[in-house]
């Protein structure tokens, strides 16, 4: 392969994939890529590995109702998901776009690409496990769906094969009514990297939670479903469920000390904005002010 | 597969087609800047962490160091260039120039094009949309609130007549707009980066990333045969002069080469020059570098450790100064003190994150070497190149560029001698332009603390005693260190009548990056301490915590811990007497908040400042020159560096007011060591007292010689017609150049072995009031409000004056809640903080002009005054608001978790 390539369709994108001798970087909003080749040429660590643009290949723009689910094209940017008309459900999401980077990186970076760098404290990724989102993988031995949970294997890991490329997110629709929030926890007002991250999606049937869906991001290697909690708050009013958080619901969480926080500053603080959350999601006017 | 046809990518830029014969994952900043010749586009980190390479693209603003330049074909792409072609542009660029809310001018591009997004959208947006909009992009000068004043008022701006400059005397007090003020708004004001010959060889760095080794350098032969483009490698033996520099002429221990040992992570083993894409192509493990790491001493404490290997031989102890200030029997007092209070506390390194990287370029010419760069310090950078080129002072030509901020970090130099050397052995224009992980991983901090204290007062509150003992990790090299050490116990009071006191401060030698000048020198460090005692000493003795300080404020009369006595411009009591209705009022408020309860605590801090202005205790003249030439305009020659402060515009006022002539009647010639005299450095809060004296001086010398030419009196009036001088309405021809020059050197005496002594002629004084939330679940710090109130002497600029107060405000709040320097781990944006656009609140600023006889037209320094009391103000509030004392510093969320009370 060229040492550049911009495919505009997917058959070609895959076709160079699988041909290339060695493993291209795949470069979609180049809010990740360029500030890695920053880093490592500051020191000397030149990159000399081809680049494959997908931002042009026509199959992957925008979203689109599927019926059952929501299709978000591996194209689509954060700015255009702050933008777009979508459901109540995906008001956490939404509230991940406002606050990821600043508007220069929401215009051009995708949501997929947060998701294949797969940062322990990536934005989109609680929001999604809260939505039991799927990732779709083509490469040309045909197309693959993988819950995110499966998807995403650890720090900077992913599922992704050599020959695939991520193509969209699927996100199966919530029951109507459904009530989702983001909290976003960090140093400073703009451009920052998350402390913690908490995410729920909350449907309700005949004034009781039918089902929840909580996560909390930038405490584990790969963010997690609080599955202990969703189950006790299953059948409870929404003004009863903070009342139901207790700590060992984050027991699941494994939590580092590093340059923005310790580890139990870390386990403490999930818990606090769970718990506001779920309060804040119990309220009546919940939409997420974007 | 076969590749496709070559083909030159083309570009739609401000409205011109540009086919650009660059790779298409070039970044889109480097393409508008190298091959498009838009430097208005400005780098700062090439990681979209800093947002001052913020362009347009298809009307959504874009990071253009993120963007390949294939991703921009076919779209229109809109920089700082294409700008005043809008009348929206227009409008916008008047207001940030009205409104001052453009300093060094660096980020203002990026400002300026995220600004315009959104305006393009809604032209009269309000200050939470201005916010949004701008979030993406870091300022370090401003504070930010003239920023989002400015897109406020830019509508207005679409019709409003352009501002009328002060007449002839009135330029003085006068809220002028920067006089060097368009060019940082239409991107035609060029930084170290920006104005290097297109001929020039480029020179990269090979630094250590190790904090303590040793290395050997093989042959480089083969690397360079390897390389075509590759011209030369400089290693330590071929240096022509003394391989070393440093601030202070007996202390130049920091090699620009190593010798076969590195002393921190970022020290420099040898340099790269040739083409550019030769060197980019070159990966470090392909020279001939081999490395035997050692144990690095990354404490002070471990430095000061019986049998810890001494940094340099000149330094055995690795103690590199000691500073002391004795006065009275401290110990005697303090067991004699109704009241006694204590801690200890420990802060940072602190970044100085300019958005400028450090950039510039040399050139020699004959036997001459022409340095340009980004610098605080013209002259101490001739002397720097001068002594590693071996070469007389007067061979040597420092044009200093536009400098993208400063703060201190550029008063050393950083590319200037390796440029110089680079350039003179090869006879060729040679440049560079660090990296923003070079610049943070190779530029002096400001020095991390560890401060322990008492303080006592009597039952009526009036302070008794203080001891200090502050020990400040200087790093591996001296730079500014013993600057340092020596102003920290002449400050260690801050601005009290304290009878007795015992203070001391070591610079203590790490294998840490130099820590150098950073806005206050150490004494930001020492208020944290000093201040917290203050207010635990109010309590004590029942006293409001402003009170306590108003019995306690240094007056006119008082003497101070050194033994000087202060005779005039000592405003401290003023400050918190005008202070006093907003504390009263912001006290209240808090109150009722907390009525409320829940896990939101509001409080309201004080704290109180006072800074030497100029050296300590040393000689620190400027000297300023105005001319007239026959039938010409005055013509300014300034030697003093504008960082983006103002001192271009403010000593222009001064000398302008002093000759009679308008402002904007004169000719500017600014920095240039060929061309102008020595205006000593930018810092210390120096240049409007010490080179606005002199400009005063000099505006008066050339007024008195047009009167005796005139043979007018002292009331006459100078006006200028058609070119002509007139001296009350008559015309006066000239056949001779007249000239005024001014020299100042502010009267002080060394301070002696009990640091008594005349340490500065004057000092400015301030108090700040912070306001604020406490989230104590969180330990996250809602800051709704500053008050400040500086005794400035006398403001010859208010908005300038503003601006310096936010700007060094919004540095404040970085250090107090979210800066922290990690060797190794913070050497970027994103991993090192600095506040964003959402991080300042409302200041509020109050000046209070009590003149300094010495000053010209009153005048003192604002500089760092206005940085000083900040952080200890929010944790006075902190402390009011929870109980929390902050001892570790920045006060990160888990950090104020664990200090809040049980």
């Amino acid at each position: 392969m060229a040492a550049y390539r911009r495919p505009e369709s997917l058959a070609e994108a895959l076709a160079l994939l699988a041909e290339a001798p060695a493993p291209p970087l795949l470069l979609a909003g180049g809010t990740d890529l360029y500030p890695a080749r920053a880093a490592a040429e500051a020191w000397g660590r030149m990159e000399s590995r081809p680049v494959l643009d997908l931002s042009a290949i026509r199959e992957t723009a925008g979203m689109s109702d599927a019926g059952d689910h929501t299709r978000i094209g591996a194209r689509v940017t954060w700015a255009a998901l702050r933008e777009a008309p979508l459901p109540p459900w995906f008001d956490a999401l939404r509230s991940a776009a406002t606050r990821v980077g600043g508007a220069q990186v929401q215009n051009r970076a995708t949501l997929v690409g947060n998701l294949c760098n797969a940062s322990p404290a990536a934005d989109g990724v609680p929001p999604l496990l809260a939505l039991d989102a799927a990732i779709e993988l083509a490469s040309r031995r045909g197309t693959r769906r993988l819950p995110l949970g499966e998807f995403l294997a650890g720090n900077r890991r992913t599922a992704l094969a050599p020959d695939e490329i991520a193509t969209a997110v699927l996100v199966p629709h919530a029951a109507p009514g459904a009530r989702a929030g983001f909290e976003k926890l960090g140093a400073r007002s703009y451009l920052v990297i998350s402390i913690v991250m908490a995410a729920a999606v909350i449907e309700l049937a005949e004034g009781r939670i039918a089902r929840a869906r909580i996560s909390v991001g930038a405490c584990s290697p790969v963010a997690l479903r609080l599955a202990g909690l969703e189950t006790e708050l299953r059948g409870m009013t929404v003004a009863e469920a903070p009342a139901v958080l207790r700590a060992d619901h984050l027991a699941a969480l494994s939590p580092i000390d590093d340059v923005r926080a310790t580890a139990s500053y870390r386990r403490q603080a999930a818990q606090v904005l769970l718990r506001r959350l779920l309060t804040r999601l119990a309220a009546p006017a919940i939409r997420e002010a974007a | 597969m076969n590749a496709p046809p070559p083909r030159l990518p083309k570009l739609t830029v401000n409205g011109c087609d540009h086919a650009v014969a660059a790779p298409p994952d070039a970044r889109l900043s480097t393409v508008l800047r190298d091959r498009l010749g838009l430097t208005g586009t400005k780098l700062g980190c090439d990681a979209g962490d800093c947002g001052a390479c913020t362009v347009l693209v298809d009307g959504a603003q874009a990071c253009a160091c993120l963007v390949p330049l294939a991703q921009a074909e076919g779209v229109a792409v809109l920089t700082v260039e294409g700008l005043a072609a809008l009348p929206m542009g227009m409008a916008l660029q008047s207001a940030f120039q009205a409104l001052g809310a453009a300093q060094c001018g660096y980020c203002t591009p990026g400002m300026l094009m995220a600004a315009m997004a959104l305006l393009q959208a809604v032209p009269r947006p309000d200050e939470a949309q201005v916010m949004a909009a701008l979030g993406g992009v870091l300022c370090r000068c401003t504070g930010y609130r003239k920023i989002i004043e400015a897109v406020m008022a830019a509508h207005r701006f679409l019709e409003a007549p352009a501002a009328v400059p002060p007449a002839a005397g009135a330029a003085v007090g006068s809220r002028m707009a920067r006089a060097d003020g368009w060019p940082k708004l239409d991107g035609t004001e060029r930084y170290g980066a920006d104005s290097a010959p297109a001929d020039a060889l480029w020179l990269r760095p090979i630094r250590s990333p190790h904090a303590r080794a040793r290395f050997t350098l093989g042959d480089m032969a083969p690397l360079v045969a390897r390389h075509p483009g590759l011209h030369r490698v400089l290693t330590a033996a071929d240096v022509p002069g003394r391989n070393g520099y440093g601030i202070y002429p007996d202390i130049k221990d920091q090699p620009v080469f190593a010798e076969g040992l590195v002393r921190y992570r970022g020290d420099m083993v040898c340099a790269l020059v040739g083409e550019r894409e030769a060197l980019d192509a070159i990966r470090t493990d392909e020279l001939p570098l081999t490395w035997e790491v050692l144990p690095p001493l990354a404490d002070p404490l471990a430095a000061l450790a019986e049998g810890a290997p001494p940094l340099h031989q000149r330094w055995l102890d690795n103690v590199l100064t000691t500073g002391r200030v004795v006065q009275g029997d401290a110990a005697a007092a303090l067991a004699a003190s109704a009241h006694v209070a204590e801690g200890a506390w420990q802060t940072s390194f602190v970044e100085h994150a300019y958005i400028e990287p450090e950039a510039g370029w040399a050139q020699r010419i004959g036997d001459r070497i022409e340095v340009h760069a980004s610098t605080q310090a013209p002259y101490m950078d001739l002397e720097e190149v001068a002594g590693v080129l071996g070469l007389p002072h007067e061979s040597v030509r420092i044009v200093p560029t536009a400098c993208g901020g400063g703060f201190g970090g550029k008063l050393d130099v950083a590319v200037q001698p390796m440029l110089a050397i680079a350039a003179w052995l090869l006879r060729r224009p040679v440049r560079a332009t660090w990296s923003r992980a070079e610049s943070m991983a190779s530029s002096t901090k400001r020095h991390p603390a560890r401060i322990t204290a008492r303080a006592g007062c009597d039952a009526e509150g009036r302070l008794t005693a203080l001891e200090f003992e502050g020990i400040y990790d200087t790093g591996a090299y001296a730079s500014w260190g013993p600057t340092v050490a020596g102003r920290v116990p002449a400050h260690s009071t801050g601005p009290y009548r304290v009878p007795h006191v015992r203070s001391r401060a070591r610079a203590v030698l790490t294998n840490h990056p130099p820590s150098g000048a950073f806005r206050g020198f150490g004494v930001p460090q020492a208020a944290i301490a000093q201040e917290a005692l203050w207010d635990r000493l109010a309590d004590a003795a029942g006293i409001d915590r402003l009170e306590f300080r108003h019995i306690n404020a240094l007056r006119a009369g008082d003497s101070t811990a050194t033994g000087q006595v202060i005779t005039h411009s000592a405003g401290l009591a003023a400050c918190l007497e005008a202070l006093r209705p907003r504390w009263t009022a912001l006290r209240a408020e808090a109150a009722t908040a907390n009525a409320g309860g829940g896990p939101l605590r509001h409080g309201v801090g004080i704290a109180c400042m006072w800074y030497g202005i100029g050296n300590t205790g040393m000689s620190n003249p400027s000297t300023m020159r105005v001319t007239l030439e026959p039938g010409g305009r005055p013509t300014f020659h300034n030697g003093a560096v504008d960082i983006g402060q103002g001192s271009t515009t403010v000593l222009l006022q001064i000398a302008a007011d002093a000759l009679g002539l308008p402002a904007n009647a004169f000719a500017l010639v600014l920095g240039d060591t060929d061309l102008t005299a020595d205006a000593g450095k930018t810092s210390a809060s120096r240049q409007t007292f010490v080179s606005g004296r002199a400009a005063m001086e000099a505006g008066l010398a050339l007024r008195d010689a047009i009167l005796l030419r005139a043979n007018a009196g002292p009331e006459a009036r100078l006006a200028l017609a058609d070119g002509v001088l007139m001296v009350d309405g008559r015309p006066l021809h000239l056949d001779t150049p007249l000239e005024g020059t001014g020299r100042f050197d502010p009267p002080t005496t060394p301070l002696d072995a009990n640091g008594q002594g005349v340490p500065y002629a004057t000092y400015g004084f301030a108090a700040q009031i912070a306001a604020l939330a406490v989230d104590t679940e969180l330990g996250i710090v809602h800051l709704q409000r500053i008050v400040a109130a500086h005794d400035v002497g006398r403001a010859i600029n208010p908005l300038l004056v503003e601006g310096q107060i936010e700007g060094g405000i919004a540095q404040g709040i970085g250090l107090a809640l979210m800066e922290e320097y990690l060797p190794g781990r913070t050497e970027n944006l994103h991993d090192y903080l600095i506040p964003t656009i959402g991080d300042v609140p409302v200041i509020e600023t109050i000046l209070i002009e009590d003149p300094e006889p010495l000053g010209p037209y009153g005048a003192k320094g604002i500089g760092e005054p206005a940085l000083v009391p900040t952080a200890p103000a929010i944790f006075s509030a902190i402390r009011d608001a929870t109980g929390a004392e902050i001892t570790r510093v920045p006060a990160l969320p888990h950090r104020i978790l664990e200090a809040l009370p049980r």
